[in-house]
């Protein structure tokens, strides 16, 4: 019964090709409004979130502006950072620029970065050749280098470098390895600048002052306790000057940038749910029209024995192929414009299954809401009425 | 009285129209016997369309009983109805009223589609009611294929098909040429020969003559043409 049902209304909408064609189109640019930028809002939310994941979404960053008084964090307070809860190491940086010297050659105004062990530990495939800088270098302030790249292919060319001596601001270092070359994409590039113990970096550039501090959690979930507790131990550091330093939490960032994205998404859907409310309301008129239309063939069908029930699933059921057929090709009509507008992003295309599911879904439910009134119009017609019609 | 099929007493029918209550059918007391050919015959107005909507349960009584095959018609609900459209009634239309879209042997299968038979029996029931009714090279035809006599042959095979109790006809001959509507007539009356039962709604009292019983309806109520009891 159902079988023949599922005939009936598949002919009927098929032989008004045209006018079906018409009914579903709010339907069309519904589904596909609302799939295309779905699929966009998660392409590029995935694309940002690697980004993130890239920079570390399990560190917290200090930037120490400091005052007057105290122009960085000094290496109690960084001690201090080390011991809160959670945290699993401490990366503070120095940096400055000077001059160094090697195999007789001169290079002017190269960036020196002191580091420390927890550095080297935590950013994998830093080092190309060679060691990072370990606990001993730091505890004993040693004398050693990490060079970057460009530098190794400008002063030691065609040379191993490692072992041999390098004098950085009028001190003899010795190279201990080479860094991978980087890539100028996160504005952080390595390649032209040359590492050394922290420690050691201090006396180098004449301060006692860290000025920027990574500081890695054991556990992501833990961040905003560990921000807390940072921002708790800075204050105390500072006096109470909150001014002199900002924590930027990777976690915090990432969520804050998914919350805007999520609530772009809702709101761009919003504006594909009406157009999907106004095409159910299309199919709601052709249905209504449509009923009308076959006033007598209801009343034929009814004198041929068909129960109410029968006439209404015969109308609800061509509602939901109208709105299905609708809803299909919305989909494919919103992929392709999520894959358009990701090809010129030069994001990936995400398509999950869920996507599919709301299109078919949300196609299925609007022609049964929507086509449920005419359905109860065609079932409850008198027959004799009907029949009269003619 | 055992071989009554169809019997009706003191039917009255009577629609509000405002504040005024405009009686359509008056205390009708009718009987048909299984195998009769019974003609209803009247003018428009005489409540003949009423009393056959009656007859094919399409419409209910205000007041009165009503008995088709042993069951009692006023009681049933919209479910039930349909039903006993299904089962025991088979419809004949002055306009055919066929399906536009569907071929001959689609039409024929409708009833059988309501009655939950499967695609296989219904085919063949169909098919089998077609060449009885003399269209069995035009079963994939559409209605607009088909002459008003060939259309109207396609709709008493769809009234036949369920092997209906009663075979209700209202004017079927009145949207056709008088020869054709012969030829429609001498097929009812094959039909009633084999052993249908037949009742006919009509204005036409040639058309009536075909019939061996006639019963006259004006103002509602119903008065027996003695000489064909």
């Amino acid at each position: 019964m159902f079988k023949e049902n599922l005939k009936m209304s598949w002919m009927n909408v098929m032989n008004n090709k045209m006018r079906s064609a018409l009914t579903i189109l709010g339907i069309v640019i519904g589904v596909s409004s609302i799939i295309a930028l779905i699929t966009i809002g998660k392409s590029s939310m995935n694309e940002m979130t690697s980004e993130f994941e890239l920079f570390g979404a399990d560190k917290i960053s200090i930037q120490v502006l400091g005052t007057p008084l105290k122009q960085g964090l000094v290496e109690s307070d960084i001690e201090k950072l080390q011991e809160i809860e959670n945290v699993a190491g401490v990366s503070p940086t120095l940096s400055g620029n000077t001059t160094v010297v090697a195999s007789g050659a001169e290079k002017t105004n190269v960036l020196v970065q002191g580091k420390n062990d927890v550095y080297f530990s935590k950013s994998k495939d830093l080092v190309e050749a060679g060691r990072g800088i370990n606990q001993l270098d730091i505890e004993s302030e040693n004398k050693v280098s990490l060079i970057g790249s460009a530098i190794a292919k400008e002063m030691f060319f065609g040379q191993d470098p490692i072992g041999k001596e390098i004098i950085i601001g009028g001190v003899s270092y010795q190279i201990i390895g080479t860094l991978k070359e980087s890539n100028d994409f996160s504005g952080s590039s390595t390649n032209d600048s040359v590492i050394i113990p922290y420690t050691t970096s201090m006396g180098l550039l004449g301060t006692g002052y860290v000025s920027s501090v990574d500081v890695y959690m054991k556990n992501a979930t833990n961040s905003e306790k560990i921000t807390e507790d940072i921002e708790a131990a800075l204050s105390e550091a500072f006096y109470d000057k909150k001014e002199a330093f900002t924590v930027m939490n990777m976690q915090d960032m990432l969520s804050s940038i998914n919350k805007i994205t999520n609530m772009l998404s809702f709101m761009l859907g919003g504006i594909g749910s009406i157009a999907l409310f106004v095409g159910g309301i299309g199919i709601m008129n052709m249905m209504l029209v449509s009923v009308t239309e076959r006033t007598a063939e209801i009343g034929l069908r009814k004198a041929l024995g068909a129960e109410p029930k029968r006439i209404q699933q015969q109308f609800l059921l061509e509602a939901v192929f109208l709105s299905l057929i609708g809803g299909i090709l919305g989909f494919f009509g919103g992929v392709l414009v999520a894959y358009v507008v990701c090809l010129i992003m030069g994001t990936s295309l995400i398509l999950t299954a869920s996507t599919v599911f709301l299109a078919l879904g949300f196609s299925a439910v609007i022609g049964i809401v929507f086509g449920i009134a005419p359905a109860r119009k065609a079932s409850k017609l008198h027959p004799i009425d009907a029949l009269r019609s003619v | 009285m055992q071989d009554n099929i169809l019997s009706m007493s003191s039917i009255t029918k009577a629609y509000r129209m405002g504040n005024e209550e405009q009686i359509v059918l008056k205390q009708i007391d009718l009987q048909v016997r299984k195998g009769d050919f019974l003609a209803v015959l009247g003018p428009s107005g005489s409540g003949k369309s009423t009393l056959m909507n009656i007859i094919g349960c399409l419409d209910s009584p205000s007041s009165g009983n009503y008995m088709l095959s042993n069951q009692q018609i006023n009681e049933l609900n919209e479910k039930e109805l349909a039903a006993i459209r299904n089962k025991e009634i088979g419809f004949v239309f002055q306009q055919f009223q066929l399906l536009p879209r569907l071929s001959a042997l689609q039409n024929v299968e409708l009833p059988l589609v309501y009655a939950g038979i499967n695609e296989k029996e219904r085919k063949q029931k169909a098919t089998e009611m077609l060449s009885r009714v003399g269209l069995e090279d035009k079963i994939q035809n559409r209605p607009n294929q088909l002459s008003g006599g060939q259309q109207q042959r396609v709709a008493i095979a769809r009234a036949m098909v369920t092997e209906p109790t009663i075979l209700l006809a209202d004017e079927p001959t009145g949207a056709l040429d008088q020869k054709t509507g012969q030829q429609i007539m001498e097929l009812f009356q094959q039909i009633n020969r084999e052993g249908k039962t037949i009742v006919m709604i009509t204005h036409d009292r040639e058309i009536a003559k075909t019939a061996n019983r006639i019963v006259h309806i004006l103002d509602g109520q119903l008065r027996e043409e003695a000489a064909y009891v």
